[in-house]
Formats: structure tokens, sequence, C-alpha cells
């Protein structure tokens, strides 16, 4: 183990594999320089394999999926998740169904990387999380990692997958470290990670979302307040096994996602437990999301719109029937 | 136009360009009939009139190529060397079908004949070979990249897209505007500006404008534009211009309140259409006769009606055993 940064993570992930593996190509949008760091130094090492595109969202979502039924593995870095609405096409109607549409004859391994979220005055165009959007496709998976380790482990499996996956990364957040093992760390796609344990209530949480809720849980903890805290680091596929199992047990779920509330993360995972495990809930379930609104630039008004360890602590309380009390 | 001579085409050659020409000819006016019959149960785009384009590439790319088709892709296919059998039993929807039902008449694709997806979203097959194009310029294999699309794809903001990267990269892919006249049920003229081979030049990139009806044209072209690819110098623009018989889809004339072209214009065309034009040159040039034509097409009749039959008898996918791991690999 060591103490690494989120990026370096990343980084280092990038290089092993490509160490590993001459068919991975990586490309997109200044990934030479690499503005978040995630990139740099593949350049220098892999030489040809790594190209910088020019702005062309359209046609590089597409040339992955080229590349990739070719026979390499892609890895496209389109470097702000919102910028994946202007590649949407490819991403949409092709990666995600081309499998399908030809009964399997093809695999296509692409990963396609992106930041996403607020908190950082990036504004309403730099700042969506789009992983909802995601899971309503289909054919795609989704990795939200939120620790280094997690974000290694889960990019070297993304890489390793045969099919497309949207591989986002929380904005802002690459400089958070963590302790990360050493030697070819992967995580399989599609296993929750309980971060807490407690018996009162499940929390699950989701990317960038999970830190703030873990320092409210600790505190929540003190208060005799015991929550399970699930990370499900991947929305698809979702361990929804794991998220009921908790549920069954507490009786009470709250849902931390970083997307606008309608047809979020955290609403589908409601409707799961609510369909699947109704009859073992003892409070409505609670969703900690964004308002349907876009993300403002001004400090102020952008903190006041994200779920923050308040807002997650004072949903565990109401669904839990303790109630800050008056005089704190 | 270019006489026979000029052209140093075997007999043999000239014959199975005609054949690869007129079995998509006969494969697709059967289609026809079956949708008007009420058989297929998804619309359906016939390419009858552009055969000369398809296979005046298609014949000279290796198993190593790649295209991409279209919604207009059933001559793509067949001239790719694809199976009329898969090919009839997927339009109608059946289990035996190259894509077992799963895609359909605009989605007829076969990687392993080099199709790297047929699309029903126009221009989409042109980000797409370019990125396969990058794949084969990695490779090093010397493999080129096809993309067919029409003029109303040429209006989609990929294409410049693609042109510029494929420039700067210098990636062994052709794209093959087939402008037949139509973008879907708007002519051309009402929705392009300028010349769409034109939109080549300010990247730099090699252009050509060809008859799209004069099949040894369009092969010479081709020629030019694979010989350039595989040799490393960048991609080519084609514009082959030829005209779109049928309607964009079959039986529209049921849904459409107007007609958008009128009957003089279509028997204009027909009077240039590639396939007999074909024959006249090999019958002219007494590179075979009357009889050995008609023995190639009784061939393909048989063909066509074998294929016919095995997609009639064929079964539906069975809706209980339905594979959604086609999702996933």
């Amino acid at each position: 183990m060591a103490r690494k940064r989120m990026i370096q993570a990343i980084n280092e992930a990038l290089h092993g594999e490509m160490e590993k593996d001459d068919s991975i190509v990586v490309f997109g949008e200044d990934v030479e320089i690499s503005l978040f760091g995630d990139t740099r130094g593949l350049k220098d090492r892999f030489g040809k394999r790594v190209r910088n595109m020019p702005i062309s969202e359209t046609v590089m979502s597409g040339m992955a999926v080229g590349a990739a039924a070719a026979g390499y593995k892609v890895v496209c870095h389109m470097m702000f998740g919102n910028f994946m609405y202007t590649g949407f096409d490819s991403i949409a109607n092709q990666a995600s169904k081309l499998r399908y549409m030809t009964a399997g004859q093809i695999s296509l391994p692409i990963v396609y990387m992106g930041v996403f979220g607020g908190g950082r005055s990036a504004a309403a165009q730099h700042s969506d999380a789009m992983h909802p959007m995601f899971m309503n496709l289909g054919g795609i998976k989704v990795a939200l990692p939120a620790t280094p380790a997690d974000a290694m482990g889960l990019l070297r499996a993304s890489i390793h997958d045969p099919n497309p996956v949207m591989f986002l990364q929380a904005a802002g957040r690459g400089g958070e470290s963590g302790e990360v093992p050493d030697e070819d760390h992967v995580i399989e796609l599609g296993k929750a990670s309980t971060v807490h344990k407690g018996d009162d209530v499940t929390v699950v949480a989701i990317g960038a979302m999970v830190r703030p809720a873990l320092r409210a849980v600790q505190k929540l903890a003190g208060d005799g307040i015991g929550a399970d805290l699930i990370d499900p680091r991947t929305v698809v596929p979702l361990d929804s096994a794991a998220i009921l199992a908790s549920v069954r047990r507490t009786g009470r779920l709250v849902v931390v996602d970083e997307a606008r509330d309608m047809c979020s993360a955290a609403s589908h995972i409601a409707a799961v437990c609510a369909d699947q495990a109704f009859d073992a809930l003892r409070a409505p379930i609670r969703r900690v999301t964004v308002p349907d609104v876009a993300m403002p630039y001004s400090p102020t008004l952008e903190k006041a719109l994200l779920p923050n360890e308040a807002s997650i602590s004072e949903a565990v309380r109401q669904v839990v029937g303790k109630p800050v009390p008056e005089d704190v | 136009m270019m006489n026979t001579q000029e052209t140093n085409f075997s007999d043999e050659q000239m014959l199975g360009l005609y054949r690869d020409m007129l079995r998509i000819r006969l494969v697709e006016e059967q289609i026809g009939k079956d949708a008007k019959a009420g058989n297929i149960p998804g619309p359906v785009h016939l390419y009858i009139g552009q055969e000369a384009v398809a296979v005046g590439f298609c014949s000279q790319l290796t198993d190593s190529d790649w295209i991409a088709s279209t919604h207009r892709g059933h001559g793509h296919y067949l001239a790719r060397g694809g199976d009329s059998k898969l090919l009839m039993a997927e339009i109608y929807g059946r289990e035996t079908g190259m894509c077992k039902g799963h895609g359909g008449s605009m989605h007829v694709a076969d990687f392993s004949k080099g199709i790297i997806g047929a699309n029903g979203i126009v221009g989409a097959g042109i980000s797409i070979t370019t990125g396969a194009a990058w794949a084969a310029q990695l490779d090093g294999n010397g493999a080129v990249g096809v993309a067919f699309f029409g003029d109303g794809a040429a209006n989609q903001g990929v294409l410049c897209e693609a042109l510029n990267v494929a420039m700067l990269w210098k990636l062994p892919v052709i794209f093959v505007c087939e402008n037949n006249g139509f973008s879907e049920f708007s002519p051309s003229s009402t929705v392009t500006a300028g010349s769409i081979v034109d939109r080549a030049k300010p990247y730099g990139a090699a252009h050509e404008a060809v008859d799209g009806n004069d099949l040894i044209e369009v092969w010479q072209c081709a020629a030019r534009a694979i010989k350039r690819a595989r040799g490393g110098d960048g991609p080519t623009l084609v514009e082959a211009r030829t005209y779109r018989q049928r309607g964009h889809v079959e039986a529209e004339a049921s849904f459409l309140g107007s007609s958008y072209r009128s009957d003089e214009e279509v028997e204009l065309w027909k009077a240039r259409d590639p396939i007999p034009a074909f024959a006249k040159r090999i019958l002219d040039a007494g590179q075979a006769t009357r009889a050995e034509l008609e023995l190639i097409e009784q061939d393909i009749v048989t063909e066509v009606a074998e294929a016919a039959e095995f997609a009639e008898v064929s079964p539906y996918p069975d809706p209980a055993s339905q594979d959604t791991n086609y999702m996933f690999a």
C-alpha cells in the first residue's frame, strides 16, 4: 500500500495497462499535455498509441467505436463530461447498440473518460453529473470511483472489459489522496463497497458524494445513529443485491447523488428498493440530489445546490426519526 | 467516358463486375416485391440505380479492409460478398439472418465481411470508418476504410470533423458520397449548398467527382483513392453522382401527400441505368455474348428464388429465448 492522489492512481493505471497490452490506445482532447494530469507522460512512453484530437467530439466518439471494432482497446478522453453530449450520437446510437443489433458479432472495448460534477464554479456547461443518461442507454457500463484505490481498480477493470465503459472522475477531486494497493489492483465492475457499517439506516452515495456522506455517518454514529454507507462504485452494473440486503436489515434508505433529481441514479435506486424491499421499509425513502436546475457559477449559489454533509445528515435524521435537537 | 479497351479489363473481370451489379439489382427487386406484398416487417430503402458505386469500390477491397454502410445498405453488403440468404432472412426478421433478426434492413452488417456497421443514423459511418482507418494505420497492414454515405449525410457536421482529422493524421480512409439526388424526401438542391466534392478543398484532401452510373469510371476513381490510402497519402473524398430510382423508402406514396419529383426525371435517369449501360459496353466490345449475359442472369434468378424461399421458411426468433447478453460481451 502507498498513499496516492486520485489522479496519480488513474495515471499509474493507464501506464501499467498500456505497458502490458500493446493494443491499448489513448486519444482525446489534450491527452498529450493532459489538463487533469491523468494521461500525463503517456505520449513520451507510448508514442503513436497516444494522440491529441481536435476538439471534434462527434467524430471522436465514433472513431473510438471504429478503432475498437477493428481490434484496439480504446481509451477516449472527452475531457469534461458535458462534452460527451456533443459526441453523444456515437455513444448512444453506436457504442451502446452495435453489439446487440448485430447479434453479438463484435465486442467494443472502449473506455470513455471525462470529469463530472460541480463545486468549482465551472458553471452550467462544465458541471453536469451525466451518469443517469448513460444508465438509460442499456449497453454502456458506468464507473464512478470515489477513492484513489477504487479509481485505479475500476479503471483497470474498465480497460479489461470488452464493453464500452464510462469512466467518470469527480471534477476537482484529483488531488484527494488515499491508500492504494501496489500491484495490479483490479476491482470487478458491479461490486459495491460498504464504506461504513451500522444498523439503523442505509445510505447509498455515488461518486464524489461518498466523502461528505462518510463524514455525515461518522458524526451520526456519535449521536447513536448507526448507518451502513454503500458506494455502488458502478451504477451499471448496479449491485442491487448489496443495497437490498442492507435495506432489508436497516429498513431505511437515503440515496445521495450529485445528479439532478429527475431520473437520477438516486431515483432508480429508490425505485428498486421500493419495488423489491417495500415490506422491509420502516420510513419513506429519501433522495438527496441536485434540484432540476442548471449549475450556477457563483460559489454561494452552487454550494446551496450540491448535497453536503449537513443535508445528508438532515435526511438521515429524518428517516430514523431523530431530528436535530432544538438546542444543538 | 473511357472505352473498354482503355480499361484493360479481362472478359472474366467484366462479367464478374456485371454479375455483382445485377445480383444487387435482382435481390433488391425481390425485396421490393416482398415489401409491397407486406411480407417485410420494417421500412426498406432500396439501392436500385446506385449499384455501380458499391461494386466499383468493393470489388477492389480485401478481407482486411473496412466499409461502413448505410440504411440503404443491401448493395454494399452484397458487393462485399455477403450471402443473399442471410440478407433476405434478416430483412424478413428471421432467426437465420446475419444479425438473427436484431438488425433488419437498415443494419445488414457482417463484421466477418469487413462491414463495420450499416447505419440508420445518417452520416454515422463516417466517424466509425475514420476510427477503423486509424486502427489500420496503427497496424501498418495497408488496410483501408471506405465510408459510404449519401448527399444527405454530407450535410452532417461530422464530415468536416472527419476530413480534418483524417487529413491531419493522413489516415487511409475514403469518404464516398453517393449523391443520389435526394436527402430523404427533399431534392438535394433544396438542402445542399455548393458542391459536395469541394468540401474536401479547405482541408487539402484529395477529391474527385465521378459519374456514379458508370462502373468503369467509379472503378478507376476507386483504384486511385485506394492506392492513395494504402500508400500513406491520406484520405480522399469522392462524390459519385448517381440517382435513386426508387423512393427514399418503399411504399412512400402511401403516406406522402404529394410527390417531390417528376415522372419525367425518373424516366430520364432510368435511361441512364448503370446495368444495361455496362451490359452494352461488354457486348459492344465483344467481351461476351448476349447468351452469356443471360446465363449469368438465370444464375442470379435462381439464387434470389432460393434466398427468398430460405427467408420465408426460416423461423422467427423466439421471444422466450431473447438473448439480452448481446447487450454485453
